[in-house]
Formats: structure tokens, C-alpha cells, sequence
């Protein structure tokens, strides 16, 4: 896991190093000064005359001095470190999530890779930051301090032997007992937010049935029930303080007793004034860094998860990759299916795809028709390598899938997924994803055939109209018909549309489907669709069924025998079409 | 249609920044109002550890004189009777210390997350009474955002700031007077050293905090960027979009780099700094006290005494403290800055108009004699009526019918820009009214007034002849049951879910309505039947199903008047038919308000409003439109596109 992150450092392992440079100098002269400091009251003590005391406080004022400019310069550097090391963990992910297959999209959750890219990276980053300033700089402190007190105080620093074990069991319990006891609360904590988001998501539910008094009691309950959880891990925590604090005075307690025992019993020879008062200091010193120590324990083993998960992104293998000395080019859209199956992991106990045998002439019209669940999405997604096949064999334009290279392969079939978006940014911008370079008069040839043109036109911005994310502010039935134009821009040899006018009017429809034969007579076009007016006129129809091909076959064909075709068939007939283009 | 398409433009964004002291002080309000006597208590025990923490100074002052008259004479017994007493007393301030502490810790725990329970609560319940109109002109990660980031600033400053503040200030001003009461002169110079202190942390702090809620923007931005893309991460794919996403990526992430940079880059420098400057600021101490005591400069101070070794020395000490715990102050102001931030968006949520209701009309229960005279009842009747108080103190009742009319209607969401014009709509009791028209046309913002999720701009809406805005709008929307094409449902049992739309219904009932909307038949082959649990917007369920259950839930709460909005998303044509029959079943019988995509639903309407740009263009039966050979008679035979 460290070794994954380490490599996310980069450019920024410069900053990060002298980060811990700087800090040990600070620390190292932050455990002089009290030493100097001694030096100084006691010269003052002891009447010494004036220029020994300008003397030492000259070297101190250099001391802090130095001890600034490391402390400023360590700031710097290690804000750019920490900061420069999210940003390419934040690359890194992305980059990566960009070169995932299908197949690893499928097992994250797109919200869940928000979170480990944000809050996660977060996480990580307070770490890194809190490693390179405190994890060196504690223990550095640490060691020093006890060492000068044992040289200084002698006797005096036994003090430590019984509150250094003291106070590292107690923070040590507190954290044993407060850390799973947070993170159970931090669960129960997000589904709180959860809920609000359902909530906020749900108003019109929430009002139209007037359950505003229901919600919220509902909601106070659940906040209430946080609350306890809540309060009973953060009073574990809140005995850290307490716990510091007796160990701070009963150090004190101790020095002084003992200390002025010691100096009257010898006359102040052993030990004197001034080393009475580092002493106290030290005493701060070590006991702070423990407290330091036990705040990153903390810290670290919270953040471990979000490392795992980020290591779970970075981590993972693409399913798919570029063949060596890929075909370059794509002959034809001609497709065939040879004995092939599939399924969506290794584990799956049932094919989505069993048994698929199937042949596509180039430039041909097919019609895939099916109820949910009986993968016809899966069946076209394995055309532009989406899916890699788990049996069988798989060619477009004579040559096996996987033969290709990808990029290649995928601008020849253009596919219009059944989950489609928009992104936010313009019209001409979202076009533009088919190809960057088309021109204006090619986007209006575009959106011609996927009869998009005249709406864009009748916005008041035409093609220059912003989309907002998602898509939100255009009906469905635009949404696809843009969609249409986008994969159409590709010029593809293979066009597939998964249930891709499903909102447009049944019009508008059969206008696409006339244009299409017309203008890109050659280009072999799959149409997956739910009314059996869209598939009816193809060339050849599939019925699917269960993650196989049921019957294939002309509409005339397929009405005398395949009972699935025929009842779909009389159910939408009896049932009616839509009566305008859905939103 | 999405409910946030009705959006009116030009809602600011960013919120009003306002004083920040006024904030605070708000929420300190707040604090006190929600713990009138343990808060004090805590502030008590605070204020009296920190006393007692900055009091052994002049206990060491006392031990060190001691020390001195001693050591010569190095008999300890005699010296120990001097010094243990003074350390007796030292350990016993040291045990009242310790016990206050853990008082005011253990309290601050317990009062920190009540304090978040009780404004996270009160944010919700405010919400709650919030117009739709809120809900449609912010977005929801914006309003997420209230209770996840803006409640932690308040945590870190109620848990940490606060209680630092205090304790900080307290201490210095105890030693502050401990140090007069030795030496004003060098009060003097330690003021000086502090103002200077102050002075940094005011620069340095304040320029981490700009910076922070810039890394704040540009951490919303970055998200906004990854949710978008990871949403559509398999259309960047199938159109091999990668390397594009990943530039347009770096070039946000290069900007949240510098933000954050920055920011971390001036709250780290604090630190150093300000210790640093304590430590100059112990050496001239310790040098200009040292040229006192041998130039025999004559001291200024409460207690009179002279410039001394035994005042020069504790005093040293006390420096530290003192300057170290403005340093402490100095960390707190990062974060209390970001808390009057946050607290000012919690504010500006809280503070939100609450949809105003004047209504005064009620429902009741009712029952009517053989003459036909209504009067009110205690028990369910099954019966509903209006109860209408009138001025001059008599009280009418009228039946609930489900008689609605839209009389002259118009509407804007924005004010001059209208988006309904003139509408009339008649629905008797029973009728079934479909809106056919194109995206934009109206048809949803319509159903949006006769709940009164929006209130009308001009004309009338009476139901059962009675004015809409008489109507106390609980009422009216128990009288009137909705199910909108996107299906929201909650997470708890399928009962649950149903139920929802009466809340004292059996399950008895609750079943008898998931078999009228037809959807007993998928529930009950469920895992755990109607104890299945949902989660996620029921994403265990597939669309039709989610669709059933929404209508079940309307069918439990019984209402005459139903608004309905066809859902449009595919689903397969077996599952859809047995939503359409669901659909059918719940709108018998009632005044029905539908907006159309299917023709068969807008063949069996009794009236069909064909809408365009706000106005309704034709009407009638849809027989009467099909001879009138109209716009609908063209969306009929499909030759037209209503665009």
C-alpha cells in the first residue's frame, strides 16, 4: 500500500525531504534553546556581569533566528509536498479510472469513486502533511529532551521513568477504545447523510403527502441516536487531557520537591536554579511530543482506509488492453458471432451469453428485440470491445476483436449507449466528442439525420445553447436524438443504438430510421429497441430471450414463428403507441 | 420532466458574506439557548483551570526564594517544613485543577454533539417547511453540503476553538496581571512582543483562511468535475474521450494544487513564526532584566518590589506562557473564521422563508344525517368534509367531491415572465382531464399549482368551490395524491414505503392496495415479502416495480383527487402493461389530473388539453379533437411533432 502511494510522490519528493530536514533542525535547536536558556537565568542568577548575559542571548536570538527560517521554509515546503501529492494522487486516479474496461467500471460504484478521490485524497493528505511535520520531528524531540534531562536534572529525570509509561498506556487505551467506536459512528454518520439526500430528493413526495411533521421526527430520531454514539467516543477522547494534565503536574510536584531537596541538601552543587527550571521544560517538552505521537497514531490508522481505498483504484488491472501490432484500420461492418458466450466476472455462476451464433453483412439493418434482462445491451456491447468475450469468437470486418486497436476499433462502431449524457458545456462542445474536427456545416448534417437540427435552431443560442450537467435542462427525446448525432459524427462502419429513441416520437422515428437508410446506406446499423415499430422494417430482426438468440428473421418471418415476437407484437399494437415525445 | 427544469434563472449562487462576529455571536446564542446551565458550568470549570494552571508561577517564585535562603544552610528538614506546605498546597490546586478539567472536557463532549444534533435538526425540520421552489432553484449537493461541511466548522468550533479561546484568554489575562504585579516595565516589553505576535497571526491567519475557502470552491469544483465524468465514464469511453477528460482533469486539479498549497503554506508558517518571536522575546527579557538588576533601574510594580533575580526569573517563565498561549489563540483563528463561514450558510438555510400558509379551511372527518346535513366526527368516517370557518364566527361544511377548476389562470416562476396564460380548466368530480403538449408547454408546471406547490399568479383555483388559498395546505394535499414519473421511494420495508401514504392504515390495507395497483403480485415473491427491505431509492427493484409501489402508495392514502404523471422511461412492454392496469385501477372513480404519454391513457380522458407555450390550445374529447382535425389530430396520426 505505502509503496503505491510512495510512487505518487514524484516531482514532489524534493519538497518532502527537505521538509523533514528543516523540521529536525528546528527541533534540534528547539531543544537546545532551553539548554541556552538555562545558561542565561543562571548568569543572571549568579550576578555574572552584563556581557555574558548579551553574549548567551545573542546565541539565542541567532537560535531562534535559524529555528524561524527552518520552521518557514519547512512550512513551504512541506505544504507544497502534501499538496503536490494529492494532486497526483487525484491524476494518477483519474488517469487511471480512464484506462479501466467496462468491466472495472461496473465494479465501483461512480459515487464511490468520488469519495476516494476527494475526501479520501483529503485523508491522505492531512497524513502526508502531519508524517513529514510531526513523525520525524516527535520523536526526534523526544529522545533529545530525555536525553538533556537525564544530563541536566541527573536523578531528577527518574520523574519521567514512572510518567512517561503512565501517560504512553493512557493514550494508548483511550485510542484502543475511541478509534473502532468512531468508526462505527462515521457509518452510521454517512447513512444520516443519506437519508437527508433522500429526503431532499424526494420533496415532492414529502410534501405532496404532508409528511413533513413524519420526516422530521423520523430524521431527529435517527440524529439523536448519532448523537449518543457520538458523545460516548468523544468523552473517550476527552480523557486525553485530563491524563496530560496530571502527568504535566505531577512532573512539576515532583521537580520541586525533589529538586529543592536536592540543591538545599547540597548546597546547590549537584544541581542548581536554573536547571530546575529546564527541567520543567524538558518535562513539557517530552510530555507534548507522547501527546503529539498518539494524535498521528490516531490520525494514521483513520486514514489507513482511505488509503486501502485509494490503493483498490490505482491497483487495479484494466481488463482490456491494446494488442501488440494492432490492425489499424477496419475493413468493412461486417460482424460475426462464432459459439460465443460470456459473463460479466469469473465468479458469475450463470452466462449473460450463451451460445451466440450470428452473422452480420456489412451495411445491413438489424433489429434486436427482447425483454429486460435478456442481454441485448450485452450482446452489442462485446462489438466495440467493451466486454472481451469469456468463449468464442468475435470478428468485425473479418478480424477478431481483439486484434484491433482499441481506439481504432471503437471509432468504426459508434455506440449509443442505452444509459446516455450529455455533458455540461455546449451543444457544439458535447458534438464535438464524436469528432473534434468536424465542422459547423458537418455538426448541422449530423443533427439532420438525427432530426436534432430543428430544435437546436429553435433555441435561443442554437448550437451555441449551454447544456447543464447531466443534461437537464433538454427533454429526453432531444437528449437521445443528440446523442444520435454525437456517435453519427464518428462516421462509423457500425452503428448500434441501444434503446436509443425510446423517448422520441414514433414520427420522428421512422424519420431517423428513412434518413439512415439513405444517407449511410454502407454503415451496418443495430437497433435494440422496446416498440417493435422501431425494428420492424430491418433487414433482419433478433429476438432475445434469456441471454439467448430466440429467433431470427424479417418481420413477416418472425410473426409466424416466434411466439415472443408475435405477443410483443399484439401487446404494443393493442396498447397503443406514445402519444408525444416523453421528457 | 425533471422537477428542477421549472428553475428560475438568476438565483445568486454565492452567499452574502456578513459579520462575522455577528455569526458568532449567533451561535454562542444558540449554544446558551440549548444549555442554559451547562454551558456556565463548563465556561466555569474552564475558567477556573485555567486559573489554576497559571497561579504556580507565583508558587515557584515563592519555592525558588525559598530555595535560596536555604541553600547555604543545606539543612533540608529545616527548609522542608518552608517548601512542602507551599507544594501541598501547589498538588491540592493541582487536584481541583485536574477534577475541572475533566469536567469541562467530558461536558464539552456531551454538549459539542448535542449542540450538532439539535442544528442539524433544526436545519432539517426548518427545511422541511420549505417552499418547493427552494428545492428547484438549489442544488442538492449545494444543500447536502450544509450538513456535512458547514456542520463540521461548527464542531471544530464549539469541540476546539471555543474552549481554547477561552482557557487561552484566561490564562492571559491571569498572568497578565501576575506580571504587573511584579514588574510594569516589563509588561510593557512582553505587550509589545505580543502586539507584534498578534499582528502576524492576524496577517498569516487570515491569508490561510482566504485561502482555505478558495481550496473550499476548488475542492466543489474538482467534485463536481470527477462526479460528472464518473457518471459518464463509459460514454468517455465509447468514445474514446480519455485523454481529453484527463487535460481538462489535470487543469482543475492544477488549480485545487495551488489553492491548497497556499493555504496549508500560510497556516503551517504560523506556527514557527510566533513561537519564534516568544523565543526573541525571552531573550530581551531576559537581557533588558538583566541590565536592570546591575544598572539598579528602579522598578514599577503592584507589589513594590525591587528589580531582583527572584522577579526577573519567574517573570522569564511566565513569558512563555503568556506568549505561548497567544500563540494558541493565534491557531484558533483559521478555523473560526471557516466556522462563521459555514455558520453563515447554516444560517442562511435556517433563515429561509418557510412556505406561508394562511389557509383556514380544514379537513374532517364527517357525517351526514338522511337530510343531508353534514356534521363534524371524532371517528373515521370515510367521509371527508370542509370545514369553513367564516368572520362573523359561523362554521359551513362542504362535502369533499373532488370538484377542481382552474379559472383564468396565469403563471410565472419568474416574475413578467409568464409560462401560463389564461387557463381554464373545469374537472367534475370523477372526470379525468389529460394535459398532452410538448416539453415546456406547461403541463407539469400546472399540476405544480393545484397543490399549491407554486402559488398562482393571477386568476382563481377552487376546489369543491372553495378558494385553494383558504385552504390549509395540509389538508389540501391530503385531499389530492400525486404519483410523478420519477418514482422516489424511501429506505425501509416495501410496507413501509406504502404506507407512507397513510400513516394509520393496517397492513391489512396496505396490502389491499398493492394488489389494486397490482404490485402484490411481484412484492410477495420478495426475499422477505413486504418486509423487504429498500435501499437506495429501491435500486434492488427494477423501474416498474418502483412504479408500483408508488402507486400503491397513492392508492393507500384514498384520496378523490389524483395527479398523475406518466412515466415515460422504457421499461419492457409485459411489466409496462401491468403498470398502465395499476394505473387505470387507481384513477377510478376519481377527479383525475394526468399528464399524458400514452395515448390509450388520453383516449379514455373525458377532456384532453392540448397545451402550447402555456396556453391551452384545443380541447374536448378526444373524439371532439379528432373531427376538429387540429394539433391533436396531427400528434394523433403521428404527423406532426409537437416541437
Amino acid at each position: 500500500m505505502i509503496k503505491t502511494l510512495a510512487k505518487c510522490v514524484r516531482e514532489y519528493k524534493l519538497p518532502a525531504i527537505l521538509t523533514v530536514l528543516f523540521i529536525a533542525g528546528e527541533a534540534i535547536i528547539e531543544a537546545i534553546i532551553p539548554f541556552v536558556t538555562a545558561k542565561l537565568v543562571n548568569g543572571i542568577e549568579d550576578g555574572r556581569e552584563i556581557s555574558y548575559v548579551l553574549k548567551m542571548g545573542g546565541i539565542l536570538v541567532a537560535l531562534a533566528l535559524v529555528s524561524l527560517a527552518c520552521g518557514g521554509i519547512a512550512a513551504f515546503t512541506c505544504a507544497k509536498a502534501s499538496a503536490g501529492f494529492a494532486k497526483n494522487l487525484r491524476h494518477d486516479m483519474f488517469g487511471k479510472v480512464q484506462s479501466y474496461a467496462f468491466g472495472n467500471i461496473d465494479k465501483f460504484s461512480s459515487s464511490s469513486l468520488v469519495t476516494r478521490m476527494t475526501t479520501d485524497i483529503t485523508n491522505v493528505q492531512m497524513s502526508f502533511m502531519m508524517i513529514t511535520r510531526i513523525a520525524i520531528r516527535a520523536p526526534l524531540l523526544l529522545i533529545f529532551s530525555i536525553i538533556m534531562a537525564f544530563i541536566m536534572g541527573g536523578s531528577l529525570a527518574t520523574t519521567f521513568v514512572i510518567v512517561v509509561p503512565f501517560l504512553t498506556c493512557g493514550l494508548l487505551l483511550v485510542a484502543k477504545f475511541a478509534m473502532p467506536a468512531f468508526r462505527r459512528v462515521f457509518k452510521k454518520y454517512d447513512r444520516l447523510n443519506e437519508s437527508i439526500e433522500e429526503n431532499v430528493r424526494a420533496m415532492r413526495v414529502v410534501k405532496g403527502f404532508s409528511r413533513e411533521r413524519y420526516e422530521e421526527d423520523k430524521f431527529t430520531k435517527a440524529s439523536e441516536s448519532i448523537q449518543k454514539d457520538f458523545t460516548r467516543a468523544e468523552r473517550i477522547v476527552a480523557l486525553n487531557t485530563p491524563i496530560m494534565q496530571i502527568c504535566i503536574y505531577f512532573n512539576m510536584a515532583f521537580v520541586l520537591i525533589i529538586g529543592s531537596k536536592l540543591i538545599i541538601s547540597n548546597f546547590g552543587t549537584t544541581i542548581n536554579v536554573g536547571q530546575l527550571q529546564a527541567m520543567l521544560t524538558y518535562g513539557m517538552q517530552i510530555l507534548m511530543q507522547l501527546m503529539m505521537l498518539s494524535m498521528i497514531y490516531v490520525m494514521l490508522t483513520m486514514s489507513a482506509e482511505s488509503a486501502k481505498r485509494i490503493c483498490e483504484v490505482l491497483n487495479e488491472v484494466p481488463m482490456l488492453d491494446n494488442p501488440e501490432n494492432p490492425v489499424m484500420s477496419v475493413k468493412d461492418g461486417s460482424i460475426e458471432f462464432t459459439d460465443v458466450s460470456f459473463k460479466y466476472s469469473e465468479k458469475a455462476k450463470k452466462f449473460a451469453l450463451s451460445d451466440i451464433d450470428l452473422k452480420i453483412p456489412s451495411g445491413a439493418t438489424v433489429g434486436i428485440i427482447g425483454s429486460t434482462g435478456s442481454s441485448k445491451s450485452t450482446l452489442v456491447q462485446l462489438i466495440p470491445r467493451l466486454y472481451d468475450t469469456t468463449q468464442g469468437k468475435l470478428t468485425v470486418g473479418g478480424v477478431d476483436v481483439r486484434k484491433y486497436d482499441i481506439e481504432t476499433l471503437r471509432n468504426s462502431v459508434a455506440m449509443v449507449l442505452q444509459k446516455n449524457l450529455l455533458f455540461s458545456g455546449t451543444i457544439k462542445e458535447n458534438l464535438r466528442w464524436g469528432n473534434e474536427n468536424a465542422t459547423d456545416e458537418e455538426l448541422i448534417e449530423a443533427c439532420k439525420l438525427s432530426q436534432a437540427h430543428e430544435f437546436v435552431m429553435g433555441f435561443e443560442n442554437g448550437y451555441d445553447t449551454m447544456i447543464e450537467q447531466g443534461g437537464t435542462n433538454v427533454s429526453g427525446g432531444q437528449k437521445q436524438r443528440l446523442c444520435i448525432a454525437r456517435a453519427l459524427l464518428k462516421k462509423p462502419k457500425i452503428l448500434i443504438l441501444d434503446d436509443s429513441t425510446s423517448a422520441v416520437d414514433t414520427k420522428t422515428d421512422a424519420l431517423i430510421r428513412a434518413g439512415f437508410k439513405k444517407y449511410i446506406p454502407d454503415t451496418t446499423k443495430i437497433i435494440i429497441a422496446q416498440r417493435i415499430s422501431s425494428v420492424m422494417d430491418a433487414d433482419m430482426i433478433i429476438v432475445m430471450n434469456n441471454g439467448t438468440i430466440e429467433a431470427v428473421g424479417t418481420h413477416d418471418e418472425l410473426m409466424k414463428n416466434s411466439e415472443i415476437y408475435l405477443e410483443v407484437y399484439t401487446q404494443q399494437t393493442y396498447g397503443g403507441g406514445d402519444a408525444d415525445e416523453a421528457e | 420532466m425533471k422537477p428542477n427544469n421549472a428553475r428560475p434563472k438568476g438565483v445568486p449562487a454565492g452567499m452574502p458574506m456578513g459579520n462575522p462576529f455577528k455569526t458568532l455571536k449567533r451561535v454562542l446564542g444558540m449554544l446558551f439557548h440549548f444549555y442554559p446551565v451547562l454551558l456556565p458550568v463548563t465556561i466555569f470549570c474552564i475558567l477556573f483551570s485555567a486559573v489554576a494552571s497559571s497561579v504556580p508561577a507565583l508558587f515557584f517564585q515563592s519555592v525558588i526564594e525559598e530555595i535560596r535562603n536555604w541553600v547555604d544552610s543545606g539543612d533540608w528538614s529545616a527548609a522542608s517544613k518552608e517548601i512542602i506546605p507551599m507544594v501541598l498546597v501547589l498538588i491540592g490546586l493541582y487536584v481541583l485543577s485536574i477534577i475541572s478539567i475533566t469536567i469541562y472536557t467530558q461536558l464539552m463532549a456531551y454538549m459539542t454533539q448535542g449542540f450538532l444534533s439539535k442544528m442539524r435538526c433544526t436545519m432539517f425540520g426548518g427545511m422541511q417547511k420549505l417552499p418547493i421552489k427552494y428545492f428547484d432553484t438549489h442544488k442538492h449537493g449545494d444543500i447536502m453540503s450544509h450538513y456535512t461541511n458547514d456542520i463540521d466548522t461548527l464542531r471544530q468550533l464549539v469541540s476546539q476553538s471555543l474552549p481554547s479561546l477561552i482557557q487561552a484568554g484566561t490564562i492571559v489575562l491571569c498572568v497578565f496581571c501576575i506580571m504587573l504585579y511584579f514588574s510594569v516595565w516589563l509588561t510593557l516589553i512582553v505587550l509589545t512582543g505580543v502586539s507584534v505576535m498578534l499582528f502576524v497571526a492576524a496577517k498569516f491567519g487570515g491569508g490561510s483562511a482566504k485561502f482555505f475557502i478558495r481550496q473550499q470552491q476548488s475542492v466543489g469544483k474538482t467534485e463536481g468535475y470527477i462526479q460528472e465524468m464518473m457518471n459518464g465514464q463509459k460514454v468517455v469511453k465509447v468514445f474514446c474521450h480519455e485523454d481529453k477528460a484527463k487535460e481538462e482533469f489535470d487543469r482543475i486539479n492544477d488549480a485545487l494544487y495551488e489553492d491548497s498549497y497556499k493555504a496549508h503554506a500560510y497556516a503551517n508558517c504560523l506556527g514557527p513564526i510566533n513561537m519564534n518571536i516568544g523565543n526573541i522575546l525571552y531573550v530581551l527579557l531576559a537581557t533588558v532584566g538583566g541590565l536592570f538588576i546591575l544598572g539598579n533601574v528602579s522598578n514599577l510594580s503592584i507589589s513594590g518590589m525591587a528589580f531582583d533575580v527572584s522577579i526577573v526569573v519567574p517573570f522569564l517563565s511566565m513569558t512563555k506562557q503568556f506568549s505561548g498561549n497567544i500563540n494558541q489563540v493565534s491557531q484558533q483563528i483559521n478555523s473560526v473564521v471557516m466556522a462563521s463561514a459555514g455558520a453563515q450558510r447554516i444560517f442562511s438555510l435556517m433563515d429561509e422563508k418557510p412556505e406561508d400558509d394562511n389557509g383556514y379551511v380544514t379537513l374532517v372527518n364527517a357525517t351526514t344525517d338522511e337530510n343531508g346535513n353534514i356534521t363534524e366526527s371524532k371517528e373515521r368516517t370515510h367521509k371527508w368534509a370542509w370545514k369553513h370557518p367564516h368572520g362573523d364566527g359561523t362554521i359551513t361544511y362542504t362535502e369533499l367531491l373532488g370538484d377542481v377548476t382552474l379559472d383564468d389562470v396565469d403563471f410565472a416562476y419568474e416574475e413578467g415572465k409568464n409560462v401560463l396564460h389564461n387557463v381554464t380548466v373545469y374537472a367534475k368530480p370523477g372526470q379525468k382531464v389529460a394535459f398532452v403538449g410538448a416539453t415546456g408547454a406547461g403541463k407539469t408546471t400546472i399540476t405544480n399549482l393545484i397543490n399549491r406547490f407554486y402559488d398562482i399568479a393571477d386568476g382563481k383555483i377552487r376546489y369543491d368551490g372553495i378558494n385553494i388559498n383558504k385552504i390549509k395546505k395540509d389538508d389540501l394535499r391530503r385531499s389530492l395524491g400525486i404519483v410523478l414519473q420519477e418514482t422516489n421511494l424511501f429506505t425501509g420495508s416495501v410496507m413501509e414505503n406504502i404506507r407512507y401514504g397513510r400513516l394509520d392504515t393496517t397492513d391489512e390495507e396496505c396490502k389491499a392496495a398493492a394488489i389494486l395497483a397490482g404490485a402484490d403480485d411481484f412484492i410477495s415473491r420478495l426475499p422477505e415479502g413486504y418486509e423487504t427491505e429498500l435501499t437506495n431509492n429501491g435500486s434492488n427493484l427494477s423501474q416498474g416495480q418502483r412504479q408500483l409501489i408508488a402507486i400503491a402508495r397513492a392508492a393507500v392514502a384514498d384520496p378523490p383527487v389524483m395527479i398523475l404523471d406518466e412515466a415515460t422511461s422504457s421499461i419492457d412492454t409485459r411489466t409496462e402493461s401491468i403498470v398502465q392496469r395499476g394505473m387505470d385501477a387507481l384513477m377510478k372513480g376519481r377527479t383525475v389530473f394526468v399528464i399524458a404519454h400514452r395515448l390509450s391513457t388520453v383516449k379514455n380522458s373525458d377532456v384532453i388539453m392540448v397545451l402550447d407555450h402555456g396556453r391551452i390550445i384545443e380541447r374536448g374529447s378526444h373524439d371532439d379533437l379528432i373531427a376538429q382535425k387540429g394539433t391533436y389530430y396531427q400528434l394523433y396520426t403521428g404527423s406532426f411533432e409537437l416541437e
